[in-house]
């Protein structure tokens, strides 16, 4: 077997092993006496092990239907933490003072390996963080004392801790499809293109970049303005210009964080901390963020032009 | 529905780059290393590393705390700053710092200090994440741009998140020596 042929199914033995992250998360739920969004929350995270385990093999509008699914549940909120372990204050300490520095070890090793792996064999970029992730719990494992159960108690509290939150991402990426193929893209690449006077590299470093950041203002989040922009301007006035995909998209997706730290519609982070210093000034967080967010655009739009062309 | 597609096409297109977008969601494989880590004490012991830093100025904590946070997002630690750091940690001791050097601090002082904490773990927080290969934006653009027709690795990407991650560190630095003068100045 070559390379080529054995990552591509080392990355489906990955999700079929993510898909029984979710089934055992749909089992610990099931186990849980209480009834509140009970059905709800274990259909969610059934549907999810069956995207990802059995993903490959079932027809396309099956798996059509279970993601309407899932984002229905979602949406009318039918997702509760249930039944997930608790996490002991006591052995927390414990295990701090007896490990030091150390208790950094595996996450150390998933980063710095998958870098490391993915430089060996370009091939494998995609799925090494599937094999370091592994190499990493073991190691864990051995380190924590800690038991398979243990181990797969941990798997189900961080599942159900990241909740529907983390299926967001896929479920917009999902969308950049659907986009693409209604012609969302060209309808905005149409109206951008009778803004901007000539397409050159600098038109096209500060559309992309003002795409960004404005549309992340008014969405308050990146991901969803990611879709929408990259496909609407950065492919037609920055990449189809000769600018490098990679380094294009990196910058892209910073400056809608700039934007993200200017907008109220971001409260998570803008409006929050408000709350939880106690300070008087709503806005406050945003004002004091104002500046360097700007200097940041700046900055983006000149490594847009520069770097990425 | 939206314009030109029959329910059903709509419905296998959705399914077919659901499927083929689970890239996405890799980093569900990492949560078990992530949550044995917590629960020994990861966050305990980073805690540690952040108080000893106790004799320095509002701002250097501020930055030797935006150094950290970047890091952490290097290395995909979830640490949900503003709960477990800067309102625990950073606020009271960047406060203290402050009172040693000038005395009571001001109501807009007080304010003031409490928006700079908060501002650095918003920096750090977003651009250091994609630095990290398993980051969710990065997996997002591999998902995204592949929908669009273009192979770009994680790898790549997030190699090409590090200069911004640095320059928001010299900024968020050189910010944060300005702001010092600030207080000084406003004796």
């Amino acid at each position: 077997m070559t390379r080529a042929e054995f990552f591509p199914m080392f990355l489906e033995f990955i999700f079929v092993i993510i898909g029984l992250q979710f089934f055992y998360t749909a089992y610990r739920v099931s186990r849980d006496p209480s009834k509140e969004k009970k059905l709800t929350t274990i259909v969610f995270w059934m549907i999810l092990g069956v995207l990802f385990a059995l993903g490959k093999v079932i027809p396309s509008e099956i798996s059509g239907i279970l993601v309407v699914l899932i984002a229905i549940i979602s949406l009318v909120d039918g997702i509760k933490i249930k039944g997930s372990k608790e996490v002991s204050e006591k052995i927390q300490i414990a295990s701090s003072k007896r490990l030091g520095l150390k208790v950094f070890l595996p996450v150390i090793i998933m980063a710095v390996l998958a870098i490391a792996i993915a430089k060996i064999i370009p091939e494998s970029s995609s799925s090494v963080l599937g094999l370091t992730a592994i190499i990493a719990v073991v190691f864990a494992m051995v380190l924590t004392k800690s038991s398979f159960k243990d181990m797969l108690d941990s798997s189900d509290r961080m599942v159900q801790q990241v909740g529907a939150v983390a299926i967001l991402p896929q479920l917009l990426a999902a969308l950049g499809a659907i986009f693409a193929a209604a012609g969302v893209g060209d309808v905005i690449a149409k109206i951008i293109g009778g803004i901007i006077p000539t397409v050159n590299p600098w038109t096209g470093a500060i559309a992309y970049v003002l795409g960004m950041v404005i549309f992340t203002m008014i969405m308050g989040n990146a991901f969803a303005a990611f879709t929408v922009i990259t496909a609407g301007i950065g492919v037609p006035f920055v990449i189809a210009q000769g600018a490098d995909p990679a380094i294009a998209a990196a910058l892209a997706m910073t400056s809608g964080y700039c934007g993200t730290l200017l907008t109220p519609m971001a409260g998570n982070f803008n409006l929050l901390p408000v709350a939880l210093l106690e300070m008087k000034d709503k806005n406050k967080v945003i004002k004091e963020q104002a500046l360097l967010s700007i200097l940041l655009i700046v900055v983006h739009i000149l490594l847009m032009r520069f770097w990425a062309f | 529905m939206v314009s030109g597609l029959s329910v059903s096409e709509f419905l296998s297109i959705l399914g077919d780059s659901f499927v083929s977008q689970r890239i996405v969601t890799i980093f569900i494989i990492t949560l078990p290393v992530i949550g044995l880590s917590e629960e020994h004490g990861l966050k305990q012991v980073a805690e540690n590393i952040v108080k000893k830093r106790e004799n320095l100025s509002s701002g250097a904590l501020l930055s030797v705390y935006l150094a950290f946070r970047e890091l952490a997002g290097f290395l995909s630690m979830r640490i949900y700053g503003l709960v477990q750091f800067v309102r625990p940690i950073i606020f009271p001791m960047t406060q203290a710092s402050a009172e040693k050097k000038k005395g009571k601090l001001s109501e807009k002082e007080v304010e003031s200090l409490k928006a700079r904490g908060a501002a650095m773990e918003n920096f750090g927080n977003f651009f250091a994440q994609n630095t990290f290969v398993g980051a969710a934006g990065v997996l997002m653009m591999v998902g995204t741009m592949a929908e669009l027709g273009y192979n770009v690795t994680n790898i790549e990407l997030s190699q090409y998140s590090i200069p911004i991650a640095l320059i928001t560190l010299v900024l968020g630095i050189i910010k944060n020596i300005i702001d010092d003068k600030k207080i000084k100045g406003g004796k």
